[in-house]
């Protein structure tokens, strides 16, 4: 994944849910204000549901909306499993590395 | 129908969409905000991606996909209307356009065509935000994802429960995660297929995080009964809208949920997939045995399913309720049958054989003294006129959509010239003949183009002339005496009189001594290799072109003219026959011969008082109602021999007569040797018997000029089929066709238009050479005491 100069980097650890997801909305907001180019790490979420889900979804839809580049990036295996679950990744549309069963 | 037909529809179906989505597309520029004309765009895209997938073309389905993905974010208002958003879909139509040309000539498309395609995608994929291809996969490769076991299933999956959630926003704030729910169904069954529909979910600036947005369509394999299943979602029974179909039975379950479904415009196959009643796989197998039946396409997708019993016929029945109703708004817009061309025109061309059979009919009913045969062909003929007005009305069509095309062109245009130039646009609905109208198309262009590179002038003239800085190109259509008038009205320079006359006398077109009227001057331009500009663009002004316009139209019997005011604009005037095939035409009798003058350009008729036929012979005007009518004797012009006086040895003569004088001739047939000799000997008697000598006068009109005709005979209306002259005929003046009468005979149809501009020219030459104006004209034949004429016959 290169960087340009106006490329931001968030990244969230942990709970990607509903107890976070107003906080995180914030965050993902001012990031996205702030940069062209965005890079969401989701490596480390721990644990997501469908008030991530839709954060993720709507956060997309926001960068379409003000033509910056959104990325998801190093799906966690929780996000890969919930992903799967609901067949979304088709419409995130970010490359998901598929983790082989451990 | 084979699949061959079905093709055949689908390129014309395509090219209509496309011709729709252009249109469309001009008009968003307009009204960036207007959601029918975007929906209608979507539409159009979206149908032929359908369409093309039904016959395999992948590669348009795959091309047309992206431009869709984008068009879907310009509905939703992610991405704003923009002239450069536009002009990149005015590409991606034209590209289309291609694409399904190549198609219809059962080429694949080579090299060139898929750069352009990849340009397009690439710059459609940067409205995206993403890879076009990563961001918005095609559909057939999401479904590619159903679980590999179920291809060897076969036949339905009938086992498959089917569940439909649509949680309420409260769910969340409840303390309960709808994914929780599915993943709890997987632990006492399988989930077969699952479409998650998260179209609800907004930008993320208007998302309120902790409500929820999502509903899910889900096929579910288990062994457990519905109880159990109910079970599951015991917890958010109050917030959520929770359907549970079990397998076979409860068909208006699946109708009621199918009728449920907020999506508006899915495809049935589509609809049935999502809704898990059917697979992916099992739609496949549909679509391909509907591609590979000969009979297939004659039978709607959903026939064919309920054949295979993959679906009910009730399921299909309330799917294809859903998709009329989208359907309904559109064949409300075009409830047309469509009819191959040459069908019609052998139709007409029957037609036209059946009025003259008629015609005959009719004749000889009229010779014999039968009543009741008298009143079965006049009901008959009325019925044969109709049966004509209503077959040519089947070829009229309305000249709004060659108008509407008009739009790209002066977009176009005026982006290459740059400069600001509006189409308006006026009398859309103006029927006309279908042949004239695919016609029309290439000289009106040309016009168009004219107008606009040259009589539009550039903005600082504009400005200094004290004119709106943008140009206006006005297409205008309306009928006028059985002629249909388009008039390409600019607000620009104008012709510029002096510097045309100045080239034509340098091309020795005239003498530098000739008088001609502005209006003359004006028709110069439509001679060949006339261009008075300067600078040639590539547009116009090689002077090859309105010589062509002026061909063009001449060959569909038509004229063009010019209103010009220098510094105020022009008018090109096209004046065309209604139509080609059939006319009302009026019946006219010269000596021997028969003459047919279009119904609609006769004013009146009046005699031509005995004083004038005589010693008065040179006299070309009569005074009617106190205004002077020039006139000329189509004896003369054509050349008609007198008819031979009454001659015992007539007989062979009267073979040669038509039907007006053959009652005459039976009269004359009738006088013995002696009878004629007396009548030769009483002029009072000749006369009587002989009306021909009193002669009449048909007053036509045509552009606003009149002009008398005069013959020996009315014969009152006939129902004129034009037949073409051959080609020796054709420099032949004062001649348009013929036609062939009820008895057999041949009658010339006269060339109203050119009959009327030979008076016009007539007179003006006379009055340019000899410097009377109209007024003296008049003057003059008061002076040899013109007769007045008496009212109309």
């Amino acid at each position: 994944m290169s960087s340009s100069a106006a490329c931001g980097r968030l990244e969230i650890k942990g709970e990607l849910n509903i107890f976070t997801a107003a906080e995180l909305r914030l965050q993902l907001l001012e990031a996205i204000a702030t940069c062209t180019e965005l890079e969401v790490d989701l490596a480390h979420v721990s644990e997501i549901d469908s008030a991530g889900l839709q954060l993720m979804l709507a956060a997309k839809r926001e960068a379409v909306l003000r033509k910056l580049t959104l990325r998801f990036t190093g799906h966690s295996p929780a996000v890969c499993d919930v992903l799967e679950l609901c067949k979304l990744s088709g419409q995130l549309g970010d490359p998901v590395l598929i983790h082989s069963p451990s | 129908m084979n699949l061959d037909d079905a093709l055949q529809t689908f390129i014309i179906e395509a090219r209509e969409l496309l011709e729709d989505m252009e249109a469309a597309l001009l008009s968003i520029e307009q009204n960036p905000d207007d959601a029918d004309t975007i929906n209608a765009i979507f539409r159009a895209a979206h149908t032929i991606k359908g369409s093309a997938g039904l016959f395999g073309f992948d590669h348009v389905v795959s091309f047309t996909h992206v431009a869709e993905s984008v068009l879907d974010k310009v509905r939703n208002g992610a991405i704003p209307v923009t002239s450069e958003l536009v002009a990149i879909f005015l590409a991606v139509s034209d590209h289309l356009g291609n694409l399904i040309s190549g198609i219809a000539a059962g080429n694949e498309p080579d090299a060139a065509m898929q750069a352009l395609a990849d340009e397009l995608v690439a710059k459609l994929g940067s409205y995206l935000g993403q890879n076009a291809q990563a961001n918005s996969p095609l559909p057939v490769a999401t479904e590619a994802e159903t679980p590999l076991e179920r291809e060897n299933s076969g036949g339905v999956d009938s086992d498959s429960w089917h569940i439909s959630l649509r949680f309420g926003p409260d769910v969340l704030r409840n303390g309960m995660d709808p994914l929780s729910f599915i993943r709890y169904l997987s632990t006492f069954g399988k989930i077969v297929g699952i479409f998650t529909l998260a179209d609800q979910v907004p930008t993320l600036s208007e998302l309120d995080p902790e409500k929820s947005y999502f509903g899910f369509e889900i096929a579910f394999q288990t062994d457990a009964d519905k109880e159990t299943i109910e079970g599951a979602f015991e917890f958010v029974r109050d917030d959520a809208l929770i359907r549970i179909l079990p397998p076979h039975s409860l068909i208006s379950e699946y109708q009621r949920l199918i009728e449920a479904l907020p999506q508006e415009e899915l495809r049935l196959g589509e609809i049935l997939v999502r809704c898990g009643t059917l697979t992916q796989h099992e739609l496949d197998v549909a679509l391909n045995r509907q591609a590979d039946h000969p009979s297939g396409p004659a039978h709607p997708l959903g026939e064919v399913l309920v054949d295979q019993k993959v679906v009910q016929p009730k399921v299909v029945e309330a799917a294809l309720d859903k998709q009329k109703q989208v359907k309904d708004a559109k064949g409300a817009e075009s409830g047309l049958i469509r009819v191959n061309a040459d069908n019609l025109d052998d139709h007409i061309n029957l037609i036209g054989e059946l009025i003259i059979a008629s015609a005959g009919a009719n004749l000889i009913a009229q010779q014999t003294a039968n009543p009741e045969l008298h009143e079965a062909v006049a009901r008959l003929s009325r019925l044969v006129e109709e049966v004509r007005d209503s077959a040519l009305t089947l070829r009229m069509v309305q000249i709004g959509a060659t108008f509407k095309r008009f739009q790209r062109v002066v977009r176009d245009v005026s982006a290459d010239l740059g400069k600001d130039i509006r189409l308006e646009i006026s009398g859309g609905d103006t029927d006309l003949d279908k042949t004239v109208v695919e016609k029309i198309g290439d000289p009106l262009t040309h016009l168009v183009r004219n107008s606009m590179d040259h009589g539009i002038e550039p903005v600082e003239v504009r400005l200094a002339r004290g004119k709106p800085a943008y140009g206006t190109v006005h297409l205008n259509a309306y009928h006028d005496s059985g002629s249909i008038v388009i008039e390409v009205v600019d607000d620009g320079g104008g012709l510029k009189r002096d510097r045309i006359l100045a080239k034509a006398v340098e091309r020795g077109l005239i003498k530098p001594e000739q008088q001609l009227s502005d209006q003359e001057i004006h028709q110069l331009i439509f001679m060949p290799g006339f261009s008075t500009v300067e600078q040639v663009s590539n547009l116009s002004g090689r002077g090859v072109g309105m010589d062509v316009v002026y061909r063009n139209i001449t060959a569909l019997r038509g004229t063009v003219d010019v209103d010009s005011t220098e510094g105020v604009g022009t008018t090109m005037r096209i004046r065309l026959p209604l139509t080609l095939a059939i006319i009302d035409g009026f019946l006219v009798g010269v000596s021997a011969s028969s003459f047919v003058v279009p119904l609609d350009m006769v004013v009146e008729c009046v005699e031509l008082p005995p004083e004038q036929t005589g010693d008065s012979q040179g006299h070309d005007h009569l005074n009617l109602r106190g205004e002077v009518l020039p006139f000329i004797r189509l004896k003369e012009i054509f050349d008609v021999p007198e008819l031979a006086p009454f001659s015992p040895d007539g007989d062979e003569e009267d073979d040669d007569t038509e039907a007006g004088t053959s009652r005459l001739s039976g009269a004359t047939g009738l006088l013995t040797e002696e009878g004629a000799a007396a009548l030769a000997k009483d002029p009072e008697l000749a006369f009587l018997l002989n009306p021909v000598s009193r002669e009449n006068v048909v007053v036509v009109q045509y552009a606003g000029r009149r002009a008398g005709l005069v013959v020996d005979k009315l014969m009152g209306e006939f129902q004129t089929v034009i037949r073409p002259l051959g080609e020796v005929f054709n420099g032949l003046e004062g001649i348009s066709g013929f036609t062939i009468l009820g008895n057999g005979n041949v009658a010339l149809i006269l060339d109203v238009p050119g009959l009327v501009r030979r008076v016009a020219g007539n007179e003006s030459r006379r009055n340019g050479g000899s410097g009377i104006s109209l007024q003296s004209a008049k003057d003059d034949g008061a002076g040899r005491k013109l007769i007045g004429v008496g009212g109309a016959q």
